[in-house]
């Protein structure tokens, strides 16, 4: 008895001081202006955040928190926290005003959601750090709903320092896994799910969804967790694309061999890791640029990676380095996904209306939702790939109509000519001739032989610059992938490029594009078995030419290149007849 | 570039919080205090893993020469107990001794030059000191990964009134009271270290207070701690037991028994340590214990209150049952509470 109250005494007192004023602390003892200009930084920073933090209401008492990234009103929370919601919600801000929102992405598995708050276009945003440079002993708060006590829409603010870094944590009991996540002692309770989590500049550092709760009842206990920021990013593109979003996998399981290596102790035949030539007992050195110590770390970098992204795979065989480019599958099939996430988000075509009707869509709502099997909100799509269309058009204006010639050298020295018309595409190589008619199944004819439909691939990048995705076969915006994939781990902050997917004329193909309108890359597959033809472009600035012609076209099947075609003498229009 | 210019001025933004009114030049970062206590801290894997029994605790490395404390537990019920440095190494531990007043082990492990804790058994801390903790709660961490580190502040100094289910805590000295949640699963053992990295306290078991009910947030002081390192190493040398009655360890005469995770776990012998009382008498693990000085014994729980009411210098004799026959055991004069002989 008498220890607790003593202890109560204690705790009193030095909530007394703690709540003092700095003036009134100032007036009693000499405070070095340092500290108190410290503490003005800190309040403004945690002002400022504030005003990025969204309180969820998610209806029948659910909800949570969420944080805004773009000045057009994207903002990111949990799945968990949206899944109650259907594809509306309403959300405040601390400026005390409640706005519509809707359903973007999700990614069940990395517990993520993007939603759109309607109404602004200079919404108040938090900017993304990079949380690989967050380090334990940082100072951090996370600003967010805790307990859905935001009723005067003015977030709850709870500090404390990073207690741990790269923090993997099991799926417990749900499919939510938390790969390469930071751990805090900041109060993180339920409702703070899906609020921002800031270091001490106000940066962005990661999205925070759980707790160690345990005996002691769901409330914080001192370990909360976050996404990172840097997982964020990655799967940011495919969220916007309106997409249920699938992470990856690399197609092989590993476990530590008795010396204390990650080693690979199990993979499928029909990987792309495979063909690449990943084999059984290889020593997984480094994934997508990230050191490879221990399954825990494999498991975390392979958990910030979407599916679908191709990254480098550095691996150790008889104490030889080899490197590889490997495309990450999904961890599941699109049932399956669509499985975890039902409850209204996935809904076939009467669910749809069905949940439409259920939450009573604000009109300026309802024009934004559209539900198609695969998306959250597959309206986002089309408005993504409406934007991507847009880039593109700016860059097809630079050319006149009419066909493209691009001749040139290969790199031993023999000449090469590709023309594409609207009607016919071909190419004259040293090996010999091919063409394509625009209007045959490019999927029966991947010519030129032995570079698995670098034809189709050209008349793909061509028919994308000149109609735009919207009037090409079937095509959606998929969301973003890594400009140079090869080149993941070299530079600290990956660079993002948006990635179309495309299936026409019997072939499925993706484009990357860059925010000017270039087409980066293109991949075509003509069977979903087969290796892709993969094209990549180049633009070196000295060169003359129409400017939206490449001057460099780099060709690879399988791992082996095909040919690197150095364009001397682009063309388009009159100037190519 | 901007980032990295940002980060420094965000750690010498948190180097001035952290510090309040005291700032100096001379106060490490709290990253790196933060890095330096988790370095010195082990993880410790043992017996448990069922109905809500963690296998798993932290410990401190006191000696380059890799001896280790940590709190008095189940975890350390196991034939073998691991200990995992921040650098991913593991040692198999072996027991030194133990303190069961202040329900603290020493382990010791078959390594060198680590990076250790001096236990400085200067003055206490004051109430409002800053404080790192850091600990494996929750067992987060595996393998190379660091241990959690949490912040917080001293509340008070007071004696401990705490139980553990219906059991009243062993420990009744004081203790530091923190203002964070540092006392969960798997912080037992955690090490507590001031704003300029140096040890002040241990981490305890989770406890109740024993007015309240409410979970505690503490630590043993580091002069406690001293004390019940010496207690355990020396074997019996250390001061007069306070132990209430029931925290006699079995150890003492040499004998391991299955960890108690049963209401009535049945109290088979786990094992025997090398040269002990229990030993010479020819007890072996597998042994069941039936009775102890003509009393039955039922469960584990009641091994140790049979033990515990036999008093410091009385005769142990023990009836175990070994492949369907009773065998009685003699193991000596029971020793007072204290560690096991070395």
């Amino acid at each position: 008895m008498r220890s607790w109250q003593a202890g109560g005494a204690g705790l009193v007192a030095r909530a007394v001081v703690a709540m003092a004023t700095s003036a009134a602390v100032a007036m009693a003892i000499d405070v070095d202006p340092a500290v108190l200009d410290a503490e003005r930084a800190r309040v403004e920073v945690i002002a400022r955040a504030s005003t990025a933090a969204v309180a969820i209401f998610a209806g029948d008492g659910a909800g949570g928190s969420g944080v805004l990234l773009t000045r057009d009103g994207y903002a990111a929370t949990n799945f968990h926290v949206v899944q109650p919601a259907g594809p509306a919600m309403r959300c405040g801000l601390s400026d005390g005003r409640l706005y519509d929102a809707l359903l973007v992405g999700i990614d069940p598995t990395g517990d993520l959601a993007l939603v759109k708050l309607l109404g602004r276009d200079d919404f108040p945003v938090a900017e993304l750090a990079d949380s690989d440079e967050v380090q334990v002993g940082d100072f951090c708060f996370a600003a967010g709903n805790p307990f859905l006590l935001a009723t005067d829409l003015q977030p709850s603010i709870s500090a404390g320092i990073v207690s741990g870094v790269h923090r993997y944590q099991f799926p417990a009991g749900t499919i939510l896994e938390y790969t390469d996540c930071l751990q805090v002692d900041a109060a993180i309770n339920p409702g703070n799910s899906g609020g921002g989590l800031f270091n001490a500049a106000g940066r962005l550092i990661g999205i925070n969804g759980r707790a160690s709760f345990e005996k002691r009842g769901r409330v914080n206990v001192g370990a909360g967790y976050a996404i990172s920021a840097n997982q964020v990013r990655n799967f940011l593109g495919c969220l916007r694309a309106g997409r249920i979003c699938d992470h990856a996998t690399l197609g092989a399981t590993v476990s530590t061999s008795a010396d204390g290596r990650v080693v690979v102790s199990d993979i499928l035949e029909s990987s792309d890791a495979w063909r690449r030539g990943l084999r059984y007992d290889d020593e997984i050195v480094s994934l997508a640029g990230r050191p490879v110590r221990t399954v825990n770390a494999f498991k975390n970098v392979l958990g910030t990676l979407p599916a679908g992204w191709q990254v480098p795979l550095m691996v150790r065989r008889e104490g030889r380095p080899q490197r590889m480019l490997v495309r990450l599958a999904g961890i599941h099939s699109a049932a399956k996904l669509a499985d975890l996430v039902a409850g209204g988000l996935e809904p076939g075509p009467d669910e749809g209306r069905k949940a439409v009707e259920k939450f009573r869509l604000p009109e300026v709502v309802a024009d934004l939702y559209e539900p198609r099997p695969g998306y959250a909100n597959h309206r986002f799509n089309v408005i993504e790939r409406d934007r991507v269309g847009a880039a593109l058009a700016a860059h097809r204006d630079t050319l006149p109509p009419g066909p493209w010639v691009l001749a040139g050298r290969l790199e031993g020295g023999e000449e090469f000519r590709i023309e594409l018309a609207d009607s016919l595409a071909s190419i004259d190589l040293p090996t010999g001739s091919s063409s394509l008619a625009v209007d045959e199944p490019f999927d029966r004819n991947p010519a030129p032989p032995g570079s698995g439909g670098l034809l189709a691939a050209l008349v793909v990048w061509r028919r994308l610059v000149t109609e735009g995705p919207a009037r090409l076969g079937r095509t959606a915006y998929w969301g973003t992938a890594p400009r140079d994939p090869a080149a993941l781990g070299d530079a600290a902050a990956v660079d993002l490029a948006d990635v179309l997917e495309t299936s026409v004329a019997g072939v499925e193909a993706r484009c990357t594009v860059d925010a000017d309108g270039r087409v980066l890359a293109v991949d075509l597959w003509t069977s979903p078995d087969a290796e892709p033809c993969e094209v990549r472009f180049a633009w070196d600035a000295e060169a003359g030419g129409p400017a939206a012609l490449p001057t460099r076209i780099d060709v690879a099947r399988g791992g082996q290149a095909f040919g690197r075609f150095v364009v001397e003498r682009p063309a388009a229009g009159e100037a190519a007849r | 570039m901007s980032e990295g210019l940002s980060r420094r001025l965000a750690a010498a933004v948190i180097v001035v919080m952290a510090c309040g009114a005291m700032v100096s030049a001379a106060v490490p970062a709290p990253q790196a205090v933060a890095a330096a206590a988790a370095r010195k801290v082990v993880k410790i894997h043992g017996a448990g893993g069922v109905r809500g029994l963690e296998a798993y605790q932290s410990g401190i490395i006191v000696s380059p020469a890799g001896r280790v404390v940590t709190a008095l537990s189940t975890v350390l019920d196991a034939a073998q107990i691991d200990c995992v440095l921040d650098d991913g190494r593991r040692f198999p531990a072996s027991l030194v001794g133990v303190d069961p007043r202040r329900e603290l082990a020493v382990l010791s492990i078959e390594a060198t030059d680590l990076p250790s804790f001096a236990v400085d058994t200067g003055e206490r801390v004051s109430v409002g000191t800053r404080i790192f903790a850091a600990s494996n709660l929750f067992g987060v961490a595996v393998g190379d990964e660091r241990v959690s580190v949490q912040r917080g502040v001293i509340s008070a100094v007071v004696p401990l009134a705490a139980r553990r289910g219906a059991a009243a805590a062993a420990y009744t000295g004081e203790v530091y009271v923190l203002d964070r949640t540092t006392n969960n699963p798997g912080s037992p053992g955690g090490a507590v270290v001031d704003s300029e990295g140096r040890l002040v306290g241990m981490l305890g078991k989770e406890l109740r207070a024993t007015a309240t009910g409410i979970w505690l947030n503490y630590a043993l002081p580091v002069d406690e701690l001293a004390a019940g390192i010496e207690v355990a190493v020396s074997g019996g040398g250390g001061e007069p037991s306070a132990a209430p009655s029931g925290s006699f360890d079995p150890r003492s005469l040499g004998i391991v028994l299955v960890p108690d995770l049963l209401d009535r776990t049945p109290p088979f012998v786990e094992s025997v340590l090398d040269d002990s009382a229990a030993a010479r008498a020819g007890l072996r693990a597998d042994d069941l214990v039936i009775a102890i000085a003509g009393r039955t014994v039922a469960s584990r729980a009641a091994v140790q209150q049979a033990l515990a009411a036999i008093a410091p210098g009385d005769p142990v004799r023990l009836a175990v049952i070994r492949g369907g026959d009773v065998v009685e055991c003699d193991c000596g004069a029971r020793p007072a509470d204290t560690g096991v002989s070395p």
